[in-house]
Order: C-alpha cells, then structure tokens, then sequence
C-alpha cells in the first residue's frame, strides 16, 4: 500500500513537471523582448490557436522541428482568448503533450502590434515568424508537412 | 529601337497578366467592388444592384465555424439592423468550402441564422468565385463600399473581439460615418486576426 501511495505520489509529481507553464502577455513588444531577443538564438515564432483547425494540424511539425532541429528555437503563439488559459489552452498542451514553449499573448487590439510582425500579415493564422541576427522572415501559411516546414526553416537560417 | 521597346512592353504585358489571372488582385481602397448573385439562407439570391437607393454596402466575409466570426455575430446583427434604415446595407458572404469545413454548410447556415435570428442576407460563396476577387483572407473580414461600389475601408469591425463593451475603437461605424460626412475613413484598413478561408490548394 505504501508502495502504490508512493508511487502515485512520484507520478502526480512528475505530471506536475511535465504541465506547461504558460506566461502570458497582454503586448507584442513585452512578448518580443522578454522570449525572442536573445542574439544567438534562431527563433521560430508560430502563431496559433487551440480554435483554429489548420493550427492544430500543423503543431505536430513545430513540435518534431523543435526536437529535431538544435539550431533552433520554437516558440508557440497562442491567441487563444483570455478567459480559456485554463478551460481549453492548458488541458490542450497535456493532453497533446507539447514540448515547445508556448506562451499565450490577449492583446485583442490587432491593429497595433500585427504590423509589428510584419507589415504585410493580413491576420489569419496559422502564421510564422523566423528571426535569426535581428532579421525577420515571415509566412502567412500553412505548413503541409515536416519536410515542408524543415526546408523552409533551414533555407533563411542555414 | 522603338519595335524593340514595344515588344519588351508586350512581353512584360503578357507577363504580369500572366501572373495576374491566377491570383486576383485583392482590392485596395479606391478599387471598384464586384457584384455578385448569391443565394442566402431564405433560399433567394441576392446582389447589390438589387438596392438601387442604397448608400453604400457593408460586405462582411463571415462563416458558422470560427470562434473570432462567432464572438462578432451579435455585433454583425446589430450593425445590419442599425444601418439598414440609414440606407448602408449589410451582407455576409460565408467564403468557406464545405467539403473541408462541413460546419460551414449552406444547410447549416440555415441553422445558424435562424438560431441567431439574422436580420441580414447571409450568402453562400458557392463555388468560391467571389472572396478571391475581394481579396478576402480570413473570416470575419470586412469591405465596406459606398453606393458606387467603391472600396473605402477593409479590415475590422473593431478592436475588441472579445468584449463588445470594451470596445476603444468601431472602426467600420466610424468609417461610415466618414462616408456619410463625406470624408475619408480613417483609418482606412486595419488588421485583425480571423480563421483563414478554407479553400482546396
């Protein structure tokens, strides 16, 4: 008995460590300088959201770039609402198991920092952002496949 | 010299609009607004030369299946009814393909607009013809025109989608009001994130 009460202590704890810790933004400029200023990382920056179906079909092959790929980071956007951290975005990173970091920016005024990203992003996501040395390579699309994303990456970082 | 610079201008001609009929240009403000003939929710089809004394069209590109599209019903609703009698009128145009987002179905727009009570024409892009035309990219998006059918203002209905009451800016009311005052819209577009149009590749 006390084996199995220990053991199930060890596995609530290691499920504990596993769970993301998701830090939340309510600007772009706070999210860009505190996850994607470090000079010596090559950042792969994809927007997101638990509610967008072509999102959540591409995230797999973020997560097999992130693991696969040392030479950079993943780092998933998610503009999931406010209000569902907990209800819907949380419960989707265990249940799915992600491994990148994700944090979750609120700022619903698009206006504003959408321009920041890149002028020419119109706002429909899935979307993605490379940075590498201060240079920023957007994709307003999606990503039909590993290989395609790979390629991709590796054209501007390589 | 001069036949030569002729041809270089006819090849670069045929080049551009080569490139051109693939991919419509989407519109910018100034460009003039296609018509169309869809059929809405009531069975009827619907254009905008149906409206001869109208001063201006509200042309939402909106779907069933999209949480951002779904936060903005209300709002959609309520515009419609309120500029309705000003003489603006408003229709949706549900731009998604079926067969990839079956949610976004003409049976099921049905549903959705009796459910919500739309007080508008909600039509179906069937065939996908139109939304390329208009440039549309995701839903909601929003293209309003002034009688002519001349674009003034693309973007947002606002700059809240999570809360009508907190709501700093109503760029489309705002826009309209401009047209009606016979400025210019300012801002002229805005952006704002929305569920990509589902379309085959």
């Amino acid at each position: 008995m006390k084996y199995i009460l220990c053991f199930s202590f060890l596995f609530l704890l290691s499920n504990t460590i596993q769970a993301q810790n998701v830090a939340v933004f309510d600007n772009y400029s706070s999210l860009k300088k505190e996850i994607l200023s470090d000079k010596n990382t090559i950042y792969v920056v994809n927007f997101w959201a638990t509610w967008c179906g072509p999102c959540v079909k591409e995230l797999p092959r973020f997560e097999q770039l992130n693991s696969e790929n040392k030479n950079i980071k993943v780092v998933l956007v998610s503009l999931d609402f406010k209000n569902t951290l907990e209800s819907k975005l949380k419960p989707f990173l265990k249940k799915k198991n992600i491994k990148s970091e994700v944090v979750l920016l609120t700022d619903t005024d698009y206006n504003s920092w959408l321009p920041q990203v890149d002028k020419e992003w119109s706002g429909s996501i899935p979307a993605t952002l490379i940075i590498k040395n201060g240079q920023q390579f957007f994709a307003e699309k999606i990503f039909s496949s590993y290989t395609e994303l790979n390629q991709y990456v590796n054209k501007f970082t390589n | 010299m001069k036949k030569l610079a002729s041809l270089l201008v006819l090849t670069a001609v045929f080049v551009v609009s080569g490139f051109a009929t693939d991919v419509p240009t989407p519109y910018k403000i100034g460009d003039k607004a296609t018509d169309f003939r869809l059929k809405s929710v009531d069975g009827k089809m619907y254009s905008m030369a149906d409206y001869k004394d109208a001063k201006g069209f509200i042309v939402v590109f909106t779907c069933n299946h999209c949480p951002f599209a779904v936060k903005y019903e209300d709002r959609i609703n309520d515009l419609s009814k309120k500029y309705k009698s000003k003489g603006y009128i408003l229709l949706a145009i549900n731009p998604n393909d079926p067969a990839l987002e079956p949610t976004d179905s003409y049976e099921l727009m049905k549903v959705r607009a009796k459910e919500k009570g739309f007080a508008f024409p909600y039509l179906f892009d069937d065939g996908q013809k139109i939304y390329p035309q208009y440039g549309a990219t995701k839903t909601p998006h929003v293209f309003l025109l002034d009688k002519n059918q001349i674009v003034k203002y693309i973007g947002a209905i606002d700059d809240n989608v999570d809360s009508a009451a907190d709501v700093k800016e109503k760029y489309l009311e705002n826009a309209i009001a401009a047209l009606e005052s016979g400025r210019t819209p300012s801002p002229e577009t805005t952006k704002a994130i929305g569920c990509s149009i589902k379309a085959k590749k």
